[in-house]
Protein backbone atom coordinates (compact mmCIF):
# COMPACT_ATOMS: atom_id res chain seq x y z
CA UNK A 1 0.00 0.00 0.00
CA UNK A 2 1.46 3.40 -0.96
CA UNK A 3 1.69 6.50 1.19
CA UNK A 4 -1.07 9.08 0.88
CA UNK A 5 1.02 11.46 2.98
CA UNK A 6 4.80 11.34 3.37
CA UNK A 7 6.40 13.97 5.57
CA UNK A 8 10.12 14.34 6.19
CA UNK A 9 11.70 16.86 8.53
CA UNK A 10 8.86 19.34 8.14
CA UNK A 11 9.74 22.54 9.98
CA UNK A 12 8.02 25.88 10.53
CA UNK A 13 9.18 28.79 12.62
CA UNK A 14 7.35 31.98 13.53
CA UNK A 15 10.00 34.47 14.61
CA UNK A 16 11.99 32.85 17.42
CA UNK A 17 9.37 30.13 18.00
CA UNK A 18 9.73 26.75 16.34
CA UNK A 19 6.12 25.75 15.77
CA UNK A 20 6.91 22.48 13.99
CA UNK A 21 10.33 20.95 14.51
CA UNK A 22 11.58 18.41 11.95
CA UNK A 23 8.42 16.33 11.98
CA UNK A 24 8.50 13.11 9.92
CA UNK A 25 5.75 10.54 9.45
CA UNK A 26 3.70 8.86 6.78
CA UNK A 27 0.05 7.95 6.34
CA UNK A 28 -0.88 4.99 4.18
CA UNK A 29 -3.70 5.08 1.67
CA UNK A 30 -6.96 3.91 3.21
CA UNK A 31 -5.82 4.75 6.73
CA UNK A 32 -7.48 6.98 9.32
CA UNK A 33 -4.63 8.83 10.97
CA UNK A 34 -5.25 10.86 14.11
CA UNK A 35 -3.01 13.81 14.82
CA UNK A 36 -3.13 14.61 18.52
CA UNK A 37 -1.50 17.17 20.73
CA UNK A 38 -2.18 19.83 23.35
CA UNK A 39 -3.09 23.39 22.37
CA UNK A 40 -0.22 25.14 20.61
CA UNK A 41 1.63 21.89 19.95
CA UNK A 42 1.79 22.50 16.20
CA UNK A 43 -1.15 20.42 14.93
CA UNK A 44 -2.86 23.13 12.93
CA UNK A 45 0.44 24.51 11.61
CA UNK A 46 1.36 21.03 10.38
CA UNK A 47 -2.05 20.59 8.76
CA UNK A 48 -1.78 24.00 7.10
CA UNK A 49 1.61 23.06 5.66
CA UNK A 50 0.28 19.74 4.43
CA UNK A 51 -2.67 21.42 2.75
CA UNK A 52 -0.52 24.08 1.09
CA UNK A 53 -1.97 27.01 3.01
CA UNK A 54 1.40 28.04 4.42
CA UNK A 55 4.84 27.02 3.13
CA UNK A 56 7.22 25.05 5.35
CA UNK A 57 10.59 26.59 6.18
CA UNK A 58 12.30 23.25 5.74
CA UNK A 59 11.48 19.64 5.01
CA UNK A 60 9.26 18.01 2.47
CA UNK A 61 5.64 16.92 2.30
CA UNK A 62 4.38 14.66 -0.46
CA UNK A 63 0.62 14.42 -0.77
CA UNK A 64 -0.78 11.66 -2.99
CA UNK A 65 2.56 11.51 -4.77
CA UNK A 66 2.88 15.25 -5.38
CA UNK A 67 5.22 17.60 -3.57
CA UNK A 68 2.99 20.22 -1.95
CA UNK A 69 5.52 22.97 -2.73
CA UNK A 70 6.51 22.16 -6.30
CA UNK A 71 3.18 20.68 -7.49
CA UNK A 72 0.60 22.34 -5.22
CA UNK A 73 -2.29 22.30 -7.67
CA UNK A 74 -1.91 18.60 -8.48
CA UNK A 75 -1.62 17.75 -4.79
CA UNK A 76 -4.63 19.88 -3.82
CA UNK A 77 -6.76 18.41 -6.60
CA UNK A 78 -6.71 15.08 -4.77
CA UNK A 79 -7.69 16.14 -1.27
CA UNK A 80 -10.43 17.98 0.58
CA UNK A 81 -10.06 20.10 3.71
CA UNK A 82 -12.39 20.62 6.67
CA UNK A 83 -10.86 23.36 8.84
CA UNK A 84 -11.70 23.92 12.47
CA UNK A 85 -13.44 27.23 11.78
CA UNK A 86 -16.17 27.21 9.19
CA UNK A 87 -14.99 29.08 6.12
CA UNK A 88 -17.90 28.86 3.75
CA UNK A 89 -18.94 32.15 2.11
CA UNK A 90 -21.69 33.40 4.39
CA UNK A 91 -23.03 35.79 1.74
CA UNK A 92 -23.66 32.86 -0.58
CA UNK A 93 -26.19 30.06 -0.23
CA UNK A 94 -25.10 26.50 0.52
CA UNK A 95 -25.80 25.59 -3.09
CA UNK A 96 -23.72 28.51 -4.42
CA UNK A 97 -20.85 27.54 -2.11
CA UNK A 98 -20.93 23.99 -3.43
CA UNK A 99 -21.11 25.10 -7.06
CA UNK A 100 -18.13 27.39 -6.45
CA UNK A 101 -16.20 24.40 -5.09
CA UNK A 102 -17.27 22.38 -8.13
CA UNK A 103 -15.81 25.04 -10.42
CA UNK A 104 -12.62 25.39 -8.39
CA UNK A 105 -12.06 21.62 -8.63
CA UNK A 106 -12.94 21.53 -12.34
CA UNK A 107 -16.07 19.40 -12.00
CA UNK A 108 -18.57 19.43 -14.87
CA UNK A 109 -21.68 21.38 -13.86
CA UNK A 110 -24.02 18.36 -14.05
CA UNK A 111 -21.70 16.22 -11.94
CA UNK A 112 -21.29 19.01 -9.38
CA UNK A 113 -25.08 19.43 -9.11
CA UNK A 114 -25.60 15.69 -8.67
CA UNK A 115 -22.90 15.44 -5.98
CA UNK A 116 -24.16 18.57 -4.23
CA UNK A 117 -27.72 17.24 -4.06
CA UNK A 118 -26.55 13.88 -2.71
CA UNK A 119 -24.25 15.40 -0.10
CA UNK A 120 -26.78 17.98 1.07
CA UNK A 121 -29.34 15.17 1.36
CA UNK A 122 -26.97 12.93 3.31
CA UNK A 123 -25.98 15.76 5.64
CA UNK A 124 -29.52 16.97 6.22
CA UNK A 125 -29.15 20.34 4.52
CA UNK A 126 -31.13 19.88 1.31
CA UNK A 127 -34.17 21.73 2.65
CA UNK A 128 -32.08 24.86 3.27
CA UNK A 129 -29.78 24.71 0.28
CA UNK A 130 -30.98 28.07 -1.07
CA UNK A 131 -30.58 29.89 2.24
CA UNK A 132 -27.56 32.11 2.84
CA UNK A 133 -24.98 30.44 5.08
CA UNK A 134 -24.99 33.36 7.52
CA UNK A 135 -28.33 32.04 8.85
CA UNK A 136 -26.89 28.57 9.53
CA UNK A 137 -26.10 27.18 12.98
CA UNK A 138 -22.54 26.09 13.79
CA UNK A 139 -23.41 22.43 13.23
CA UNK A 140 -25.02 23.19 9.87
CA UNK A 141 -22.00 25.25 8.79
CA UNK A 142 -19.68 22.41 9.74
CA UNK A 143 -21.78 19.93 7.79
CA UNK A 144 -21.72 22.27 4.80
CA UNK A 145 -17.93 22.55 5.05
CA UNK A 146 -17.73 18.78 5.01
CA UNK A 147 -19.95 18.68 1.93
CA UNK A 148 -17.72 21.29 0.26
CA UNK A 149 -14.65 19.20 1.04
CA UNK A 150 -16.24 16.02 -0.32
CA UNK A 151 -17.81 17.42 -3.49
CA UNK A 152 -14.96 16.34 -5.77
CA UNK A 153 -14.74 12.87 -4.19
CA UNK A 154 -11.25 13.32 -2.75
CA UNK A 155 -8.95 10.37 -2.09
CA UNK A 156 -7.67 12.13 1.02
CA UNK A 157 -9.50 14.24 3.56
CA UNK A 158 -7.91 16.59 6.09
CA UNK A 159 -10.10 17.42 9.08
CA UNK A 160 -9.11 19.84 11.83
CA UNK A 161 -11.28 19.32 14.92
CA UNK A 162 -14.34 18.51 12.81
CA UNK A 163 -16.66 17.87 15.74
CA UNK A 164 -15.36 20.57 18.10
CA UNK A 165 -18.25 22.36 19.77
CA UNK A 166 -20.92 20.49 17.84
CA UNK A 167 -24.10 18.94 19.19
CA UNK A 168 -24.22 15.16 19.53
CA UNK A 169 -26.39 14.74 16.44
CA UNK A 170 -24.03 16.67 14.15
CA UNK A 171 -20.96 14.96 15.66
CA UNK A 172 -22.40 11.50 15.15
CA UNK A 173 -23.47 12.33 11.62
CA UNK A 174 -19.97 13.52 10.73
CA UNK A 175 -18.19 10.58 12.39
CA UNK A 176 -20.49 8.09 10.74
CA UNK A 177 -19.84 9.69 7.37
CA UNK A 178 -16.08 9.55 7.97
CA UNK A 179 -16.29 5.82 8.70
CA UNK A 180 -18.28 5.25 5.51
CA UNK A 181 -15.80 7.29 3.50
CA UNK A 182 -12.90 5.31 4.90
CA UNK A 183 -14.62 2.04 4.13
CA UNK A 184 -15.02 3.29 0.57
CA UNK A 185 -11.24 3.74 0.41
CA UNK A 186 -10.65 7.36 1.42
CA UNK A 187 -7.65 8.24 3.56
CA UNK A 188 -8.44 10.48 6.51
CA UNK A 189 -6.05 12.78 8.39
CA UNK A 190 -7.85 13.84 11.54
CA UNK A 191 -6.63 16.48 13.95
CA UNK A 192 -8.48 16.24 17.23
CA UNK A 193 -8.44 16.86 20.95
CA UNK A 194 -11.04 14.20 21.49
CA UNK A 195 -9.19 11.07 22.63
CA UNK A 196 -12.31 8.94 22.59
CA UNK A 197 -12.98 9.99 18.99
CA UNK A 198 -9.38 9.19 18.00
CA UNK A 199 -9.45 5.89 19.88
CA UNK A 200 -12.60 4.71 18.17
CA UNK A 201 -11.88 6.04 14.69
CA UNK A 202 -8.15 5.99 14.00
CA UNK A 203 -6.00 3.14 12.77
CA UNK A 204 -2.92 5.02 13.95
CA UNK A 205 -2.30 8.23 15.84
CA UNK A 206 0.62 10.63 15.95
CA UNK A 207 1.19 12.68 19.09
CA UNK A 208 2.89 16.05 18.75
CA UNK A 209 4.20 18.09 21.64
CA UNK A 210 5.96 21.46 21.42
CA UNK A 211 6.44 21.00 17.67
CA UNK A 212 8.03 17.57 17.94
CA UNK A 213 6.39 14.27 17.10
CA UNK A 214 6.71 12.14 20.23
CA UNK A 215 4.89 8.98 19.14
CA UNK A 216 3.25 7.39 16.12
CA UNK A 217 1.47 4.08 16.48
CA UNK A 218 -1.88 2.32 16.68
CA UNK A 219 -3.88 3.53 19.71
CA UNK A 220 -3.83 0.11 21.38
CA UNK A 221 -0.08 -0.27 20.85
CA UNK A 222 0.54 3.20 22.23
CA UNK A 223 -1.44 2.39 25.33
CA UNK A 224 0.35 -0.92 25.72
CA UNK A 225 3.76 0.62 25.13
CA UNK A 226 3.46 3.10 27.94
CA UNK A 227 2.14 0.56 30.43
CA UNK A 228 4.91 -2.02 30.82
CA UNK A 229 3.06 -3.87 33.59
CA UNK A 230 -0.46 -4.92 32.67
CA UNK A 231 -3.30 -5.18 35.09
CA UNK A 232 -5.99 -7.84 34.93
CA UNK A 233 -9.09 -8.03 37.10
CA UNK A 234 -10.67 -11.46 37.48
CA UNK A 235 -13.37 -13.02 39.65
CA UNK A 236 -14.38 -16.68 40.07
CA UNK A 237 -17.60 -18.33 41.22
CA UNK A 238 -15.80 -19.96 44.13
CA UNK A 239 -12.85 -19.46 46.43
CA UNK A 240 -9.48 -20.22 44.88
CA UNK A 241 -6.00 -20.33 46.45
CA UNK A 242 -4.36 -16.91 46.00
CA UNK A 243 -0.84 -18.31 46.22
CA UNK A 244 -1.47 -20.48 43.22
CA UNK A 245 -2.33 -17.45 41.13
CA UNK A 246 1.07 -15.83 41.65
CA UNK A 247 2.84 -18.94 40.32
CA UNK A 248 0.99 -18.91 37.02
CA UNK A 249 3.07 -18.21 33.90
CA UNK A 250 3.07 -14.52 33.00
CA UNK A 251 1.63 -13.40 36.36
CA UNK A 252 3.80 -11.16 38.53
CA UNK A 253 1.52 -10.62 41.52
CA UNK A 254 -2.04 -11.15 42.67
CA UNK A 255 -3.99 -9.38 45.40
CA UNK A 256 -7.59 -9.68 46.44
CA UNK A 257 -10.01 -6.75 46.50
CA UNK A 258 -13.53 -7.72 47.50
CA UNK A 259 -14.64 -10.65 45.35
CA UNK A 260 -12.08 -9.84 42.64
CA UNK A 261 -8.41 -10.58 42.14
CA UNK A 262 -6.15 -7.80 40.89
CA UNK A 263 -3.38 -9.37 38.89
CA UNK A 264 -0.29 -7.72 37.44
CA UNK A 265 1.45 -9.31 34.50
CA UNK A 266 4.40 -8.56 32.30
CA UNK A 267 2.97 -10.69 29.52
CA UNK A 268 -0.76 -10.11 29.32
CA UNK A 269 -1.41 -12.77 26.71
CA UNK A 270 0.40 -15.48 28.70
CA UNK A 271 -1.34 -14.44 31.91
CA UNK A 272 -4.80 -14.60 30.34
CA UNK A 273 -4.15 -18.04 28.90
CA UNK A 274 -2.87 -19.26 32.29
CA UNK A 275 -5.94 -17.94 34.07
CA UNK A 276 -8.26 -19.83 31.73
CA UNK A 277 -6.29 -23.06 32.20
CA UNK A 278 -6.15 -22.41 35.98
CA UNK A 279 -9.94 -22.01 36.20
CA UNK A 280 -10.46 -25.27 34.30
CA UNK A 281 -7.95 -27.13 36.50
CA UNK A 282 -9.66 -25.90 39.70
CA UNK A 283 -13.19 -26.39 38.40
CA UNK A 284 -13.91 -22.70 38.86
CA UNK A 285 -15.93 -20.60 36.48
CA UNK A 286 -14.62 -17.19 35.51
CA UNK A 287 -17.38 -14.68 36.36
CA UNK A 288 -15.64 -11.52 35.13
CA UNK A 289 -12.34 -10.97 33.37
CA UNK A 290 -11.22 -7.42 32.61
CA UNK A 291 -7.91 -6.24 31.19
CA UNK A 292 -7.34 -2.86 32.80
CA UNK A 293 -5.40 -1.14 30.07
CA UNK A 294 -4.58 2.53 30.13
CA UNK A 295 -6.82 4.82 28.12
CA UNK A 296 -5.57 6.87 25.17
CA UNK A 297 -5.98 9.86 27.47
CA UNK A 298 -3.44 8.29 29.84
CA UNK A 299 -1.10 7.52 26.97
CA UNK A 300 -1.47 11.04 25.62
CA UNK A 301 -0.81 12.65 28.97
CA UNK A 302 2.14 10.39 29.71
CA UNK A 303 3.73 10.94 26.31
CA UNK A 304 3.21 14.68 26.25
CA UNK A 305 4.44 15.10 29.81
CA UNK A 306 7.52 12.96 29.18
CA UNK A 307 8.36 15.08 26.17
CA UNK A 308 7.79 18.40 27.89
CA UNK A 309 10.89 20.46 28.60
CA UNK B 1 -7.91 17.62 -17.58
CA UNK B 2 -4.70 19.12 -16.28
CA UNK B 3 -5.74 21.12 -13.19
CA UNK B 4 -2.54 23.15 -13.34
CA UNK B 5 -2.94 23.92 -17.06
CA UNK B 6 -3.51 27.47 -18.27
CA UNK B 7 -7.05 26.97 -19.61
CA UNK B 8 -8.19 25.14 -16.47
CA UNK B 9 -6.72 27.84 -14.23
CA UNK B 10 -8.47 30.50 -16.33
CA UNK B 11 -11.78 28.69 -15.83
CA UNK B 12 -11.16 28.66 -12.09
CA UNK B 13 -10.24 32.37 -12.17
CA UNK B 14 -13.63 33.00 -13.78
CA UNK B 15 -15.26 31.09 -10.91
CA UNK B 16 -13.48 33.45 -8.50
CA UNK B 17 -14.71 36.45 -10.50
CA UNK B 18 -18.33 35.23 -10.41
CA UNK B 19 -18.07 34.72 -6.66
CA UNK B 20 -16.67 38.25 -6.24
CA UNK B 21 -19.46 39.73 -8.33
CA UNK B 22 -22.09 37.99 -6.18
CA UNK B 23 -20.51 38.99 -2.88
CA UNK B 24 -18.62 42.25 -3.18
CA UNK B 25 -20.38 44.50 -5.70
CA UNK B 26 -22.95 45.58 -3.17
CA UNK B 27 -20.74 45.90 -0.12
CA UNK B 28 -21.00 49.30 1.56
CA UNK B 29 -17.36 50.40 1.19
CA UNK B 30 -17.35 49.42 -2.49
CA UNK B 31 -20.44 51.52 -3.19
CA UNK B 32 -19.13 54.45 -1.11
CA UNK B 33 -15.59 54.52 -2.50
CA UNK B 34 -16.51 53.34 -5.99
CA UNK B 35 -19.65 55.30 -6.79
CA UNK B 36 -20.70 57.92 -4.25
CA UNK B 37 -17.23 59.48 -3.75
CA UNK B 38 -16.53 60.18 -7.44
CA UNK B 39 -20.10 61.39 -8.00
CA UNK B 40 -19.88 63.91 -5.15
CA UNK B 41 -16.36 64.92 -6.19
CA UNK B 42 -17.62 65.55 -9.69
CA UNK B 43 -20.67 67.47 -8.49
CA UNK B 44 -18.46 69.68 -6.29
CA UNK B 45 -16.20 70.35 -9.25
CA UNK B 46 -19.19 71.01 -11.52
CA UNK B 47 -20.56 73.67 -9.15
CA UNK B 48 -17.27 75.54 -9.01
CA UNK B 49 -16.32 75.29 -12.68
CA UNK B 50 -19.22 76.66 -14.67
CA UNK B 51 -16.93 78.20 -17.27
CA UNK B 52 -15.54 74.79 -18.43
CA UNK B 53 -17.30 73.10 -21.38
CA UNK B 54 -19.57 70.17 -20.59
CA UNK B 55 -17.56 67.82 -22.83
CA UNK B 56 -14.46 68.54 -20.67
CA UNK B 57 -16.39 67.85 -17.50
CA UNK B 58 -17.98 64.62 -18.80
CA UNK B 59 -14.56 63.39 -19.94
CA UNK B 60 -13.29 64.00 -16.42
CA UNK B 61 -16.31 62.24 -14.96
CA UNK B 62 -15.75 59.19 -17.17
CA UNK B 63 -12.06 59.10 -16.24
CA UNK B 64 -12.78 59.46 -12.56
CA UNK B 65 -15.64 56.94 -12.64
CA UNK B 66 -13.48 54.22 -14.16
CA UNK B 67 -10.57 54.95 -11.85
CA UNK B 68 -12.66 54.90 -8.67
CA UNK B 69 -14.87 51.97 -9.59
CA UNK B 70 -12.13 49.71 -10.96
CA UNK B 71 -10.05 50.34 -7.84
CA UNK B 72 -12.99 49.97 -5.43
CA UNK B 73 -13.58 46.21 -5.49
CA UNK B 74 -10.11 44.71 -5.85
CA UNK B 75 -8.32 46.19 -2.79
CA UNK B 76 -11.01 45.04 -0.40
CA UNK B 77 -11.35 41.40 -1.45
CA UNK B 78 -8.16 39.95 0.04
CA UNK B 79 -8.55 41.66 3.46
CA UNK B 80 -12.23 40.68 3.63
CA UNK B 81 -11.50 37.10 2.71
CA UNK B 82 -8.55 36.97 5.09
CA UNK B 83 -10.77 38.20 7.89
CA UNK B 84 -13.56 35.72 7.07
CA UNK B 85 -11.03 32.86 6.68
CA UNK B 86 -12.40 32.16 3.22
CA UNK B 87 -8.97 32.97 1.81
CA UNK B 88 -7.69 29.90 3.65
CA UNK B 89 -10.36 27.88 1.88
CA UNK B 90 -9.14 29.21 -1.49
CA UNK B 91 -5.51 28.59 -0.52
CA UNK B 92 -6.27 24.90 0.02
CA UNK B 93 -8.10 24.61 -3.32
CA UNK B 94 -6.33 23.63 -6.55
CA UNK B 95 -6.05 27.16 -7.87
CA UNK B 96 -2.87 29.21 -8.20
CA UNK B 97 -2.50 32.53 -6.40
CA UNK B 98 -2.10 34.15 -9.81
CA UNK B 99 -5.49 32.79 -10.87
CA UNK B 100 -7.13 34.06 -7.66
CA UNK B 101 -5.64 37.51 -8.27
CA UNK B 102 -6.70 37.40 -11.91
CA UNK B 103 -10.24 36.40 -10.93
CA UNK B 104 -10.42 39.33 -8.51
CA UNK B 105 -9.13 41.61 -11.27
CA UNK B 106 -11.80 40.40 -13.68
CA UNK B 107 -14.55 41.22 -11.16
CA UNK B 108 -13.04 44.64 -10.53
CA UNK B 109 -12.61 45.32 -14.24
CA UNK B 110 -16.20 44.41 -15.04
CA UNK B 111 -17.49 46.61 -12.21
CA UNK B 112 -15.43 49.52 -13.53
CA UNK B 113 -16.56 49.02 -17.11
CA UNK B 114 -20.23 48.69 -16.14
CA UNK B 115 -20.37 51.88 -14.07
CA UNK B 116 -18.23 53.81 -16.57
CA UNK B 117 -20.51 52.92 -19.45
CA UNK B 118 -23.38 54.38 -17.42
CA UNK B 119 -21.46 57.67 -17.11
CA UNK B 120 -20.82 57.62 -20.86
CA UNK B 121 -24.56 57.19 -21.42
CA UNK B 122 -25.24 60.07 -19.02
CA UNK B 123 -22.81 62.21 -21.04
CA UNK B 124 -24.56 61.31 -24.28
CA UNK B 125 -27.92 62.04 -22.68
CA UNK B 126 -26.63 65.48 -21.71
CA UNK B 127 -25.91 66.11 -25.38
CA UNK B 128 -22.12 65.63 -25.35
CA UNK B 129 -21.09 64.17 -28.72
CA UNK B 130 -18.98 61.00 -28.75
CA UNK B 131 -16.52 61.39 -31.61
CA UNK B 132 -14.43 58.21 -31.31
CA UNK B 133 -16.48 55.31 -30.01
CA UNK B 134 -14.03 52.46 -30.71
CA UNK B 135 -11.09 54.39 -29.24
CA UNK B 136 -13.10 55.07 -26.11
CA UNK B 137 -14.22 51.45 -25.71
CA UNK B 138 -10.71 50.07 -26.23
CA UNK B 139 -9.22 52.56 -23.79
CA UNK B 140 -11.92 51.81 -21.20
CA UNK B 141 -11.12 48.09 -21.46
CA UNK B 142 -7.35 48.56 -21.13
CA UNK B 143 -7.63 51.19 -18.41
CA UNK B 144 -10.12 49.09 -16.42
CA UNK B 145 -7.60 46.22 -16.38
CA UNK B 146 -4.85 48.67 -15.41
CA UNK B 147 -6.84 50.25 -12.56
CA UNK B 148 -8.03 46.92 -11.20
CA UNK B 149 -4.38 45.82 -11.10
CA UNK B 150 -3.60 49.01 -9.16
CA UNK B 151 -6.43 48.08 -6.79
CA UNK B 152 -4.94 44.65 -6.28
CA UNK B 153 -1.53 46.22 -5.65
CA UNK B 154 -3.08 48.35 -2.91
CA UNK B 155 -4.20 45.12 -1.21
CA UNK B 156 -0.69 43.65 -1.07
CA UNK B 157 0.09 44.67 2.55
CA UNK B 158 -0.96 41.54 4.45
CA UNK B 159 -3.57 43.07 6.72
CA UNK B 160 -6.94 41.47 7.20
CA UNK B 161 -8.58 44.73 8.25
CA UNK B 162 -10.41 46.08 5.19
CA UNK B 163 -10.60 49.64 6.58
CA UNK B 164 -6.78 49.83 6.70
CA UNK B 165 -6.57 49.02 3.02
CA UNK B 166 -9.43 51.41 2.16
CA UNK B 167 -7.58 54.16 4.00
CA UNK B 168 -4.32 53.43 2.18
CA UNK B 169 -6.26 53.21 -1.04
CA UNK B 170 -7.80 56.69 -0.56
CA UNK B 171 -4.42 58.09 0.39
CA UNK B 172 -3.03 57.07 -2.98
CA UNK B 173 -6.09 57.45 -5.19
CA UNK B 174 -7.06 61.04 -4.36
CA UNK B 175 -3.66 62.62 -5.14
CA UNK B 176 -3.62 60.65 -8.41
CA UNK B 177 -6.96 62.18 -9.40
CA UNK B 178 -5.61 65.70 -8.85
CA UNK B 179 -2.41 65.19 -10.86
CA UNK B 180 -3.97 63.34 -13.80
CA UNK B 181 -5.56 66.16 -15.76
CA UNK B 182 -9.11 65.51 -14.62
CA UNK B 183 -9.69 68.88 -12.96
CA UNK B 184 -6.82 70.83 -14.54
CA UNK B 185 -6.06 70.32 -18.25
CA UNK B 186 -2.51 69.04 -18.83
CA UNK B 187 -1.80 72.12 -20.98
CA UNK B 188 -2.34 74.37 -17.97
CA UNK B 189 -0.19 72.37 -15.56
CA UNK B 190 3.17 73.68 -14.30
CA UNK B 191 6.22 71.61 -15.32
CA UNK B 192 6.44 69.86 -11.95
CA UNK B 193 2.75 68.99 -12.20
CA UNK B 194 3.27 67.60 -15.68
CA UNK B 195 6.26 65.58 -14.47
CA UNK B 196 3.98 63.98 -11.88
CA UNK B 197 1.13 63.57 -14.36
CA UNK B 198 3.15 61.43 -16.77
CA UNK B 199 3.76 58.95 -13.95
CA UNK B 200 0.03 58.38 -13.46
CA UNK B 201 -1.80 55.91 -15.69
CA UNK B 202 -4.98 57.90 -15.10
CA UNK B 203 -3.43 60.79 -17.08
CA UNK B 204 -3.31 58.71 -20.26
CA UNK B 205 -6.84 57.43 -19.83
CA UNK B 206 -8.20 60.93 -19.20
CA UNK B 207 -6.33 62.15 -22.28
CA UNK B 208 -7.80 59.46 -24.52
CA UNK B 209 -11.32 59.97 -23.09
CA UNK B 210 -11.03 63.69 -23.77
CA UNK B 211 -9.93 62.89 -27.30
CA UNK B 212 -12.97 60.63 -27.71
CA UNK B 213 -15.37 63.38 -26.59
CA UNK B 214 -13.69 66.60 -27.78
CA UNK B 215 -11.15 65.55 -30.41
CA UNK B 216 -8.41 67.33 -28.43
CA UNK B 217 -5.56 65.43 -26.80
CA UNK B 218 -2.18 66.09 -25.20
CA UNK B 219 -0.40 62.83 -26.09
CA UNK B 220 -0.92 60.86 -29.32
CA UNK B 221 -3.77 58.39 -28.81
CA UNK B 222 -1.56 55.42 -29.62
CA UNK B 223 0.89 56.53 -26.93
CA UNK B 224 -1.97 56.79 -24.43
CA UNK B 225 -3.19 53.26 -25.15
CA UNK B 226 0.29 51.69 -25.32
CA UNK B 227 1.38 53.34 -22.06
CA UNK B 228 -1.83 52.12 -20.40
CA UNK B 229 -1.09 48.65 -21.74
CA UNK B 230 2.46 48.74 -20.38
CA UNK B 231 1.21 49.93 -16.98
CA UNK B 232 -1.35 47.08 -17.04
CA UNK B 233 1.25 44.41 -17.73
CA UNK B 234 3.69 45.76 -15.14
CA UNK B 235 1.05 46.20 -12.43
CA UNK B 236 -0.54 42.81 -13.13
CA UNK B 237 2.78 40.98 -13.01
CA UNK B 238 3.79 42.95 -9.92
CA UNK B 239 0.57 42.29 -8.03
CA UNK B 240 0.64 38.56 -8.82
CA UNK B 241 4.25 38.29 -7.68
CA UNK B 242 3.68 40.26 -4.50
CA UNK B 243 0.43 38.53 -3.54
CA UNK B 244 2.11 35.16 -3.92
CA UNK B 245 4.69 36.29 -1.38
CA UNK B 246 2.33 37.92 1.11
CA UNK B 247 -0.64 35.54 0.97
CA UNK B 248 0.74 33.04 3.55
CA UNK B 249 1.15 35.95 5.98
CA UNK B 250 -2.62 36.52 5.93
CA UNK B 251 -3.35 32.96 7.16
Amino acid sequence: MSDAIAVTHLTKTFGPNVAVDHVSFSVQEGEIFGFLGPNGAGKTTTTRMLTGVIPPDAGKATILGHDIRSEPVLAKQGFGVVPETSNAYTDLTAWQNLMLMGELYGLPRARASERASNLLGTLGLIERKDQKVQAYSKGMKQRLILAMALLHEPRLLFLDEPTSGLDVQSSQMILSLLRDLNQAGATIFLTTHNMEEANRLCHRVGIIRAGKLVAVDAPEKLKAAIEKVHRIEVSFDREIPGDALTTLPGVTSASRTGDKWQITAENRDAALRSLVVFSQQHGATIVTLNTLVVSLDDAFLRLTQEASP
Amino acid sequence: MNPAGFSEQMRRAWAIAKKDIRIYYFKGPVLIFGIFMPVFLFLAFLMGSRQLPLSFLVSGLVGMALFFTATAVSPAIFPWEGQAKTLERLASCPIMVEAIVFGDMIASTLFGIGITLITVIIGLALGVPLLHVITLLVSILVAACCFSAIGMLLAVPPTNVPSNIMMLSSLIKFPLVFISGIFIPLQQMPPWGLALAVCSPLTYFTDVVRYSFTGANYFPVLVDVVVLGVFTVVFTAGTMFLHKRTMPKRM
